[in-house]
């Protein structure tokens, strides 16, 4: 279960950082992506977080959050499709939708649509990285500081993570084991959902019941440890943690990352658009270069 | 007093019996408790009420008093109880919060406040004390079972508290980890005078370090005497409460129970039983392949004829001379170790056979790859017919809220569910909920030809577990051919013919249950340790018909034959 999505600190700059610098240089990442609509910013983020995650280590493990972004990123699409009543390039008409009204389908849906599903696809693959390559233990330690409850409650979300993942995975494999090959189908994909929902609150209460026993209820804050120095890791990944920001503000500010959807597709791209994603690549991975001291 | 249960009784929220009833009792500093009973008889519910879980954190009715180091749990809930309480349940994944070793056991002392150094110096003195100060650095999720039980106990004995509640702690452990744990338990509590109050249904492992016995059932306690008193009292009381050594003595007509198997050998020798000496100077020589063949026909148990002639009738029938044929297996994880090197293992139709081993040795993965559920990367599987599986947890099978819609009717015939069809599969019992699995996976009109079982009776009582074998002996009887992992000797005996010891992912032995069961220590039954393997005797019934004839006196100890 180890293998799911647990952190394992593994040799790579983005481990060597310390928690807090590290979950900073990711939220930049996601401030990014979450201020800009532009395809082509995107695409250089998405490049990014990507590439991280393969200078950490993680490509392998990746595999599973990136199967949930293509599952999650087709119902984003359809459903923008299907809501959306502001494009003006329609390209296929479905006749009434009773409540919904008339169901024409739009370009700007559609690439609207798209936009959005990479966004959420951004997200999902910062937050596995977080999740794999972040110390939780770290960042237990500095949310304790001021409420350990807060920090226990951030450590337990990671950690019933991998735990909920393990439990799928043997409710799966049972299934696999019956001679019928086990449910399938929507129902059968039901049921599962059913008992995995089921298993996630017997575990939860268990786990709850050891918190109780640990002294959750009357916990204090964490009191301060031994402050350290910066290491060169840390002082990398915060210097590109406000490059990406600095470059996120810049073509937004001046425009050059500026993008519409609607009511037709507004999508201005110059030279300075390529250079702030070229840059924003470039700066997001340098701190990957410098590998001395990351065991 | 420690503990103090003044006429408790607890019905749990929406349980129509209570699971505790009128239950009075004292213990005191220092003392070593050992709760008995079969499954559902009220022994977790204690623990819990003893650390306050219940009723605060359980609901439902409670009446009585429970009084902990002082605290009344009617006014202390588990947090202040916690502070003076270590707690230790079965499943150790759920009793890991934090991602982290070091975090995982500095967390009691850190949410009490404790500053930096405090915390420092408790997390490096436990992980001492309990042998894990070598995994410190080390993830949760990277520990193995054994390992993840250990840190629990550490993180539970941080804050050194001065009663210990552990429920079915060796339940998940193989026998080495298990002696290692009681072992350690018995330390804490000889050295920093911990009292210890442990539920266990493998009570030959316990009874060595308990003070007292407490028998539950039905929610009362039935019996509250010294080990020694206990025994005598499930002699004629609660027979399924025995030890194997007590069941051995008590078959063989001479007493008094025994608490262990030295105790037990120094009856049987006062008895004339038993030749003088330590067992270990009786036999003659070393494991020899003469000594094994002139055991097994001195053996009560020779199977090995009835396997041939399964084997013949089997031919019969079909052009394959086995039902499993594992060759040359290789697992070799790409960024990790090898789990299986070079495996080799052929199963014949109605054979029986018991995977040993300590845990990670490879038993598990080895039964995942014969039912194709992992693909291992080197090596040859072939089977004469569907490989039935069923994995470690009977619940992860059970999908619908009816017995009846899990398994065909007759399936649930033959496992003896056909009554309990219309119930919820939540609410049998453990060894009602192993059947079910057990109907499932070899449910289909055609039998599965191999029938793979994984742990099979992790937490079970003994009554379960003799039923499960009856089970199983039937299905061998059958021509199918039946292959566990297990840690559980007494079981591996009661339903094996074979048995392959595993060891970091290579088979190290395989002969007769006689030879592997008899011949060695941690992986041998308990009436073959107190007979020092004499006669191949593996069970308490073996045994008996062996002291009757006069055979232990004579025969030799069984070797184990290495590969």
């Amino acid at each position: 279960m180890g293998g799911v999505l647990a952190y394992r600190r593994l040799a790579s700059p983005l481990h060597a950082a310390r928690a807090p610098v590290g979950a900073a240089w990711l939220a930049s990442l996601a401030f990014a992506a979450l201020l800009s609509d532009h395809p082509l910013l995107l695409a250089a983020i998405a490049a990014a977080s990507l590439g991280a995650a393969r200078a950490a280590g993680l490509g392998a493990r990746l595999r599973g959050p990136l199967r949930l972004a293509a599952y999650a990123a087709v119902p984003i699409v359809v459903i923008n499709l299907l809501v959306s009543r502001q494009g003006l390039t329609v390209f296929a008409r479905l006749g009434s939708l009773g409540p919904f009204g008339q169901g024409d389908l739009t370009l700007q849906a559609l690439v609207y649509g798209a936009v959005i599903a990479v966004k959420v696809s951004i997200l999902i693959v910062l937050g596995a990285v977080l999740t794999l390559a972040v110390d939780p233990d770290e960042l237990l330690a500095l949310c304790g500081r001021v409420s350990l409850r807060l920090a226990l409650m951030v450590s337990l979300a990671l950690r019933m993570l991998p735990l909920l993942a393990a439990d799928s995975q043997r409710l799966a494999e049972a299934q696999r084991t019956r001679p019928d090959g086990g449910v399938r189908g929507l129902r059968g994909r039901a049921l599962l959902l059913g008992a995995g929902v089921g298993g996630a609150l017997d575990r939860a209460l268990e786990v709850a019941a050891t918190l109780e026993l640990r002294g959750f209820a009357g916990a204090r804050r964490l009191r301060v440890g031994v402050r350290r120095p910066l290491s060169r890791h840390d002082l990398a990944f915060l210097l590109s943690a406000a490059g990406v920001l600095a470059l996120a503000l810049a073509g937004t500010i001046t425009g050059a990352t500026s993008f519409g959807a609607y009511p037709l597709i507004r999508c201005p791209t110059s030279v300075v658009t390529g250079a702030l994603c070229v840059a924003l690549v470039a700066v997001s991975m340098l701190p990957f270069l410098d590998r001395r001291g990351v065991r | 007093m420690i503990l103090r249960f003044e006429d408790v009784s607890y019905r749990y929220p929406a349980a129509s019996e209570p699971a505790l009833r009128e239950v009075s009792l004292e213990v005191s500093e220092g003392e070593v408790c050992l709760l008995a009973g079969l499954s559902g008889q009220g022994k977790s519910t204690l623990l819990q009420a003893a650390c306050a879980l219940v009723p605060h954190f359980q609901g439902g009715t409670f009446a009585g008093r429970v009084r902990v180091t002082g605290l009344d749990t009617r006014d202390h809930g588990p947090a202040s109880v916690g502070a003076q309480v270590g707690v230790l349940f079965q499943e150790p994944e759920t009793q890991l919060v934090t991602s982290s070793v070091r975090a995982e056991i500095s967390l009691p002392l850190a949410g009490r406040g404790h500053d930096a150094n405090a915390v420092a110096r408790g997390v490096e003195e436990v992980a001492l004390a309990i042998g894990v100060d070598h995994l410190l650095q080390r993830g949760t999720a990277e520990l193995s079972g054994g390992e993840k039980q250990r840190v629990a106990l550490a993180a539970a004995l941080v804050g050194r508290p001065r009663l210990v509640l552990l429920d079915e702690p060796t339940s998940q452990l193989d026998p080495v980890a298990a002696d290692e744990l009681l072992g350690l338990l018995h330390r804490l509590n000889q050295e920093w005078e911990t009292t210890i109050v442990m539920a266990e249904h493998r009570l030959e492992r316990c009874l060595r370090i308990a003070d007292r016995v407490i028998a539950l059932d039905r929610g009362r306690i039935v019996h509250d005497g010294d080990p020694s008193s206990f025994l005598s009292w499930a002699e004629e009381a609660a027979p399924a409460l025995q030890t194997p050594g007590a069941r051995l003595l008590s078959l063989a007509g001479v007493g008094p129970p025994p608490v262990g198997v030295r105790q037990a050998r120094a009856t049987l020798r006062r008895h004339g039983l038993l030749p003088a000496g330590r067992a270990e100077d009786d036999r003659d020589g070393e494991p020899g392949a003469g000594a094994h063949a002139r055991a097994d026909a001195a053996s009560p148990r020779a199977p090995a004829p009835r396997a041939a002639r399964r084997r013949a009738a089997w031919l019969g029938g079909h052009r394959e001379p086995f039902a499993l044929d594992l060759r040359d297996i290789w697992l070799e994880i790409s960024d990790g170790p090898a789990i299986l090197k070079g495996v080799s293992l052929a199963v014949a139709p109605g054979e029986s056979v018991a995977l040993m081993g300590k845990n990670g040795a490879g038993k598990s993965t080895l039964l995942r790859v014969a039912a194709g559920l992992t693909d291992c990367t080197r090596g040859r599987v072939r089977s004469a017919g569907r490989v039935a599986l069923l994995l470690q947890s009977p619940g992860d099978y059970f999908l619908r809220d009816r017995v009846a819609l899990e398994a065909s009717a007759a399936a649930l015939a033959r496992v003896g569910l056909a009554d309990l069809a219309d119930r919820h599969p939540k609410d049998l019992s453990g060894g009602e909920r192993q059947r079910l699995a057990l109907a499932v996976v070899t449910d289909g009109e055609r039998p599965p030809a191999v029938l793979a079982l994984d742990e099979p009776t992790r937490g079970m009582d003994r009554e379960a577990k003799e039923d499960l074998a009856r089970q199983l002996r039937g299905r061998a009887q059958d021509g199918q051919a039946v292959i566990l992992a297990t840690h559980d000797p007494e079981f591996a005996a009661a339903c094996t013919e074979r048995a392959v010891m595993l060891a970091d992912g290579g088979v190290i032995a395989d002969g007769p249950s006689v030879g592997l069961l008899a011949g060695g220590w941690y992986f041998a039954t308990e009436t073959a340790r107190i007979l020092g393997g004499r006669g191949g005797a593996l069970l308490p019934e073996d045994g008996a018909r062996l002291l009757e004839a006069g055979a232990a006196v004579e025969s030799e100890r069984v070797p184990l034959r290495a590969r």
